[in-house]
């Protein structure tokens, strides 16, 4: 789809130099007007309590709150325990997810079912239904069923949560996989899981890391069930955070390390794979 | 559960095509559909049925009455309620607020980046960052970073340069967390667009350049015809979690007047602190069947994104 080596568009007729670098100048700004509340978390966190909420600079910059927020028993949510929680829920629900897409995907675009628009428009569908509908229902059975507060709560809502977007997006990556490479396996009798491993898997590797990003990133960013059903022991990532609000005392600089912290494994990832997304978005989407 | 249905499908039917059965095609995808179903169908049938009921938390009231059937009162009382009605309104000016400005400046950024610069890598991954932020996170940032009047460096700018601190947060609830949601959503357009600008063929570019095209000529004639389908998706995906949006109204306003949208409505009249479950489900199911309704115009609208052929 992309071409990795093209560089932007050419040189229009009639554009003067001086435009062209005033457009990339204008680029610049707006890359640090967006990024600026970043910056500026990222200042105050390495700040002390007093200059974070004075918004001053007297008493210098330490890695202090850091030590503080990762030491720190407040509450009852240690950063270990809900990165711990954070990391098996989000893992294990995005491997499932892949286990469940891959198969679905396949029936829908390498040899589709009849209805595979319908089924497509359905699971995209279950994406409108507000979360808020179906939220009191979970509730009663995951507490008749002794699952609040559980990790597994958390995985099987994070597996309905990525699935449809899951399907849809892996199954465009399969419809660009050449006819002729599955047919050549088929008149060799490969079975469907060979067929997926040698042929079809190889070739759409890129486009279903950058699904699998996208589903990483929702699930560890997700606040609403994670708040409704894991209140006690099985507290994930942004609720760690927010515990970092108190309402005695200065919070500001320690809640800036909470931040950085919570969100550095997500930012990393997708800073790493930025080209591959946009190609996976590409893709995607409309294919 | 996959793993299995993966591995009886080929096994059976040695002789002829083995995907002449139509049921052997469907087995790969029903682990992944009965699963949809049960979590996000069942529920949903369940809230119907509590919609009809006057539920209530028994631990919350002081008299506690028994659950019984109450036919379609809820419903009736949705119609009379002034404040769903308002998170409704709410609603559709957050999302369309939301979705339209982040696909404006995603698309703005997107043209920006476009072209060949100094560090135009870093420029993207500047401004990818926000969408990867927990949503959390960048409500906490603005509110208490920029918006804040007592640590806000918005304000601390406003009464340098002389001006009188606001109030943001009290003053303007939606359009701060509008804000924050354009802020964080920009980044998701942009790639989206940048992605459709990168698949366009360059020889028909360069064409049009030769024939002396403006360029201005060629974003309107070409450019974004081509970015259609592309800004359709975004606006599609975008009002998808933006119309759900919880977390930068929980952490921002707690739902003051002018910011409670109706997934936070019907929070707060159930499990956030009513616990009226049953008008609450009756609220949800009038919620599901407009977006249904929604949903429904907007993937029409939006076929386009399914016009490939079929492949048998």
């Amino acid at each position: 789809m992309t071409d990795p080596g093209r560089h932007g568009s050419i040189l229009g007729v009639g554009e003067r130099r001086a435009i062209v670098v005033g457009l990339g100048v204008l680029a610049w700004l707006v890359a640090l007007l967006w990024i600026f509340p970043v910056a500026w978390t990222v200042f105050t966190s390495f700040k002390t309590e007093q200059d974070a909420s004075a918004q001053t600079l007297h008493q210098g910059l330490s890695f202090g709150r850091y030590r503080d927020v990762a030491n720190s028993t407040a509450g009852t949510l240690s950063l270990q325990a809900a990165f711990t929680n954070s990391f098996v829920v989000v893992v294990v629900s995005t491997l499932i997810v892949l286990l469940l897409a891959i198969p679905a995907a396949y029936a829908l675009a390498i040899h589709p079912i009849v209805k595979w628009r319908d089924v497509l428009f359905f699971f995209i569908s279950t994406k409108f239904l507000p979360i808020v509908a179906s939220i009191f229902p979970i509730y009663v059975y995951a507490e008749k069923w002794n699952l609040i507060g559980t990790r597994q709560v958390l995985i099987i809502l994070y597996i309905a949560i990525n699935l449809p977007l899951a399907i849809w997006m892996i199954r465009s990556f399969f419809r660009e996989v050449p006819r002729e490479l599955i047919e050549a396996a088929e008149i060799d009798g490969t079975s469907l899981v060979n067929q997926l491993r040698q042929v079809i898997l190889p070739l759409t590797a890129p486009g279903i890391a950058a699904t699998a990003l996208l589903c990483l990133i929702f699930a560890w960013n997700e606040y609403f069930y994670a708040l409704q059903l894991n209140f006690a022991n099985a507290s994930t990532m942004p609720q760690w955070v927010v515990s970092n609000v108190s309402t005695r005392g200065n919070f500001l600089a320690k809640l800036s390390a909470a931040s950085i912290i919570a969100c550095l494994p997500v930012v990393i990832a997708g800073w790493a794979a930025q080209k591959r997304m946009i190609r996976g978005l590409s893709m995607g989407a409309l294919k | 559960m996959s793993a299995s249905a993966v591995d009886v499908a080929p096994t059976r039917g040695k002789t002829g095509d083995p995907y002449s059965s139509a049921w052997r095609r469907r087995l790969p995808l029903l682990p992944a559909l009965v699963f949809v179903i049960v979590i996000t169908q069942l529920p949903f049938i369940v809230s119907i049925y509590y919609s009809f009921t006057n539920l209530k938390d028994k631990t919350q009231s002081l008299i506690p009455e028994p659950t019984r059937f109450v036919g379609i009162d809820n419903y009736r009382q949705i119609f009379s309620d002034p404040f769903f009605r308002q998170a409704m309104w709410t609603s559709v000016k957050m999302t369309v607020l939301a979705v339209g400005l982040s696909l404006l400046f995603g698309t703005v950024f997107a043209l920006l980046l476009d072209r060949k610069f100094v560090g135009r890598g870093l420029v993207r991954t500047l401004l990818i960052t926000p969408f990867l932020l927990m949503p959390v996170v960048a409500a906490l940032i603005w509110k208490q970073q920029m918006f804040s009047s007592l640590f806000g460096i918005l304000n601390k700018g406003l009464n340098f340069l002389g001006f009188n601190s606001i109030a943001f947060i009290s003053d303007h609830p939606l359009a701060s967390i509008v804000t924050v949601l354009v802020w964080q959503w920009t980044p998701f357009m942009m790639l989206i667009v940048l992605a459709g600008l990168q698949s366009q063929p360059t020889d028909i570019l360069e064409a049009a350049n030769v024939d002396g095209a403006t360029s201005f000529g060629v974003f309107r004639q070409l450019t974004f015809p081509h970015l259609r389908p592309y800004l359709e998706l975004g606006a599609l995906l975008g009002s998808i979690y933006i119309v759900q949006a919880f977390d930068a109204i929980d952490v921002m306003t707690g739902g003051g007047p002018g910011s409670t949208n109706v997934p936070y409505y019907v929070y707060q009249e159930s499990i956030g602190g009513g616990f009226r479950y049953g008008a609450a489900s009756a609220y949800a199911i009038v919620v599901v069947v407009f977006s249904i309704i929604i949903a429904t115009l907007a993937l029409r609208l939006l076929s386009s994104l399914f016009k490939d052929e079929d492949r048998a």
